[in-house]
């Protein structure tokens, strides 16, 4: 993907945004702009700007090789995971797997990353609850009703 | 009348300043400034994690402390000066500048420290820092009241104008493509757009998602841009960046040196300063400006780039009076100047401080307490970053692949606990998305912040201007005020186009 690619992209995305302006509706007792007129000049102006990607592009990106990008996958994945078990699960657990498998994308050593993932997790927890004082639960609550 | 009070306008100075330091010397305040200081200076340090991304996940950490409006800013400010004199340290040992505007310091802060000088430029740059961040504290103490009574001149036409100034010398100035600032400013402005219309209390852009119905959290949005994008990009690099560069040995004053580079650092600290106030790219630019027409200025420049004592001086005194002067813009208008202005600036929104010239006269305490604090901390700051520089050093080697997930995870508790909602924390990993890309594409990503910051109010601005005029487009042009932003907006999107050699950023020297 480069430059030209990603402009168009965004020319289409401009113009959809515009599009879906149009559908705002206007209610009887508005001021003489509307709801709509920004949106329009914003898009407008993205879409002239994407023009000059499409016309002029810069140097191609490098994109990472496919074993990095399988890397980012991950992360981003677990990053996800981690937003939806906080609450269900409690602190300690998915802070210290997240931190582990995220410290284990930058540098490829197990116990080492596993030794990271459950001490952030302890100190974080440590600081959060007892210095600064958030309502955090540290296990599942249905571990102690 | 303008400024007609110069008769007694030094006696309220006076009294506005004793009253800041009343706040300012209570013990709280004051342990609040120096733990700022400290945090400041280990962000500012950290390689990959820059003054922007420490402030910004540090705000909502800050609200779980419960501190009050002027507390927090007093923290939120030392922060924001501590980094600025932190970013030094791993642009001088590591060659890694912290954020745009230390890229500056790297030119001839690292091959000095390669030449065995690291001490020297450590200490110079320091002193650099505590002049430029002095004089542009003083500066902001008499010009902010000043430019306080003009903006009570400002209509809606008037701020529409100036929020196209901000947008305009942003894409003008501080980045080297217009086109991708542009769009990088239409992103936020789009992104500005998602919610409840102030005006008709209809909602735009949701696509029926009952979350989205409030719009967007502007803190949700900067600490994924800028804190998670930072991990992904350490996950592609393989934490490669945090290799130690040079070794520190000892620290000594060069005080040889340190006169030597007076005029300079007095030439940095006014560019830095006049640069920081304009809306929009000033304080991105200041270390710029202030490193290029020192070049310019001195007779013998061979050794720039080299490891000329000038050469880190200048910069740092730029940057540190630049983010000083950037304040004031903040303050009296509500338009930051930079990426970690902006960041403030949200800080203040969430405190529900609405900058601008009334908070000069409502709120004292808040402003005159600030500006104490300013000066404070730039003491407490030469302090840490002259004798205890080493102990800060050593905070370069905490290895990324612990940092990076802490920062992670503290992004994630901050977030979490401003609204309890998996889904901001969802949109946050999006804006860690979007940031990677937009950084792949060389796209700037703090116009995006710019935008969403402030797009709501510039839409108001411009519908209300037109409510007053019952639609008429020429009273966007009514004042000289109006036409003088608009021109000057103009030249500051234009001008850089035609001068392009002129601004363009030295690249980063490689070892």
């Amino acid at each position: 993907m480069n430059d030209r690619i990603l402009g168009i992209l965004i020319a289409v995305m401009a113009l959809a945004f515009f599009a879906s302006a149009t559908q705002l509706e206007t209610p009887f007792f508005s001021d003489p702009v509307g709801p709509k007129l920004f949106p329009y000049i914003i898009s407008t102006v993205a879409f002239v700007a994407s023009f000059n990607m499409i016309i002029s592009p810069e140097k191609k990106p490098t994109w990472p090789a496919l074993s990095v990008f399988s890397s980012l996958s991950i992360a981003v994945i677990i990053l996800v995971v981690y937003a939806y078990s906080l609450r269900p699960l409690g602190f300690l657990l998915p802070t210290a797997v997240c931190a582990s498998v995220l410290s284990y994308q930058i540098k490829q050593r197990i116990f080492y990353s596993f030794l990271t993932g459950v001490g952030l997790s302890i100190g974080l927890f440590v600081v959060f609850k007892f210095f600064l004082g958030l309502g955090l639960f540290a296990f599942p609550r249905w571990v102690w009703v | 009348m303008l400024f007609q009070d110069g008769y007694g306008s030094e006696m309220e100075l006076f009294a506005n300043l004793s009253l800041g330091f009343s706040i300012a010397l209570t013990t709280t305040t004051l342990m609040l400034a120096v733990i700022g200081c400290i945090l400041g200076t280990m962000i500012g340090a950290l390689p990959g994690l820059g003054p922007t991304n420490g402030v910004a996940i540090l705000i909502p950490i800050s609200f779980t402390l419960g501190l009050d409006a002027t507390q927090a800013l007093v923290l939120m400010t030392s922060v924001y000066y501590g980094a600025m004199y932190g970013g030094r340290i791993s642009s001088i040992l590591l060659n890694i500048p912290g954020d745009e505007p230390a890229v500056m310091t790297t030119l001839d802060g690292y091959p000095m420290a390669k030449n065995g000088r690291a001490g020297d430029a450590l200490v110079l740059s320091g002193f650099a820092s505590f002049i430029g961040a002095f004089l542009a504290t003083i500066g902001l103490m008499l010009l902010a009241p000043m430019l306080a009574q003009v903006a009570f001149y400002f209509g809606p036409a008037e701020y529409f104008a100036l929020y196209l100034l901000a947008f305009c010398t942003l894409g003008g100035l501080g980045s080297n493509n217009q086109a991708k600032a542009a769009i990088s400013v239409c992103i936020g402005l789009g992104i500005a757009m998602i919610g409840v219309d102030g005006s008709t209390g209809l909602t735009r852009f949701t696509g029926g998602n009952l979350h989205l119905f409030d719009g967007i959290d502007f803190l949700v949005a900067i600490v994924g841009l800028f804190a998670i994008t930072e991990i992904f990009v350490f996950i592609e690099s393989h934490g490669k960046e945090t290799a130690i560069g040079v070794k520190l040995e000892k620290i000594s004053i060069p005080v040889k040196e340190i006169i030597y580079t007076r005029w300079t650092v007095l030439r940095g600290s006014c560019i830095g300063f006049v640069a920081g106030l304009l809306p929009g790219a000033g304080a991105s630019i200041g270390s710029f400006l202030a490193y290029m027409s020192e070049k310019a200025v001195v007779k013998d420049n061979s050794q720039f780039g080299k490891g000329d004592p000038r050469g880190i001086a200048a910069p740092e005194a730029g940057n540190n009076a630049a983010a000083g002067g950037a304040l004031i813009p903040m303050l009296t208008l509500g338009i930051p100047g930079s990426g970690t202005t902006a960041v403030l600036l949200a800080l203040l929104m969430t405190l529900n401080i609405t900058p601008g010239p009334l908070l000069f006269n409502e709120r004292p305490e808040v402003v005159w307490g600030l500006i104490a604090t300013l000066l404070i901390a730039n003491v407490m700051l030469l302090i840490l970053n002259v004798p205890l520089v080493k102990f800060f050093t050593r905070i370069l080697q905490v290895p990324a692949s612990i940092l990076l997930p802490g920062v992670t995870m503290i992004s994630f508790v901050g977030i979490y606990s401003l609204s309890g909602s998996h889904f901001d924390l969802l949109l946050m990993i999006g804006f860690g998305i979007l940031g990677y890309f937009l950084r792949k594409f060389d796209i700037p990503s703090v116009p995006v912040i710019l935008g969403i910051l402030l797009g709501g109010h510039m839409e108001v601005s411009l519908r209300r201007a037109m409510v007053l005029s019952d639609g008429d487009w020429t009273y966007l042009l009514s004042s000289p005020i109006c036409i003088g932003l608009w021109v000057a907006a103009i030249l500051g999107f234009v001008a850089p186009i035609f001068l392009k050699s002129l601004f363009k950023k030295p690249e980063r020297i490689k070892d």
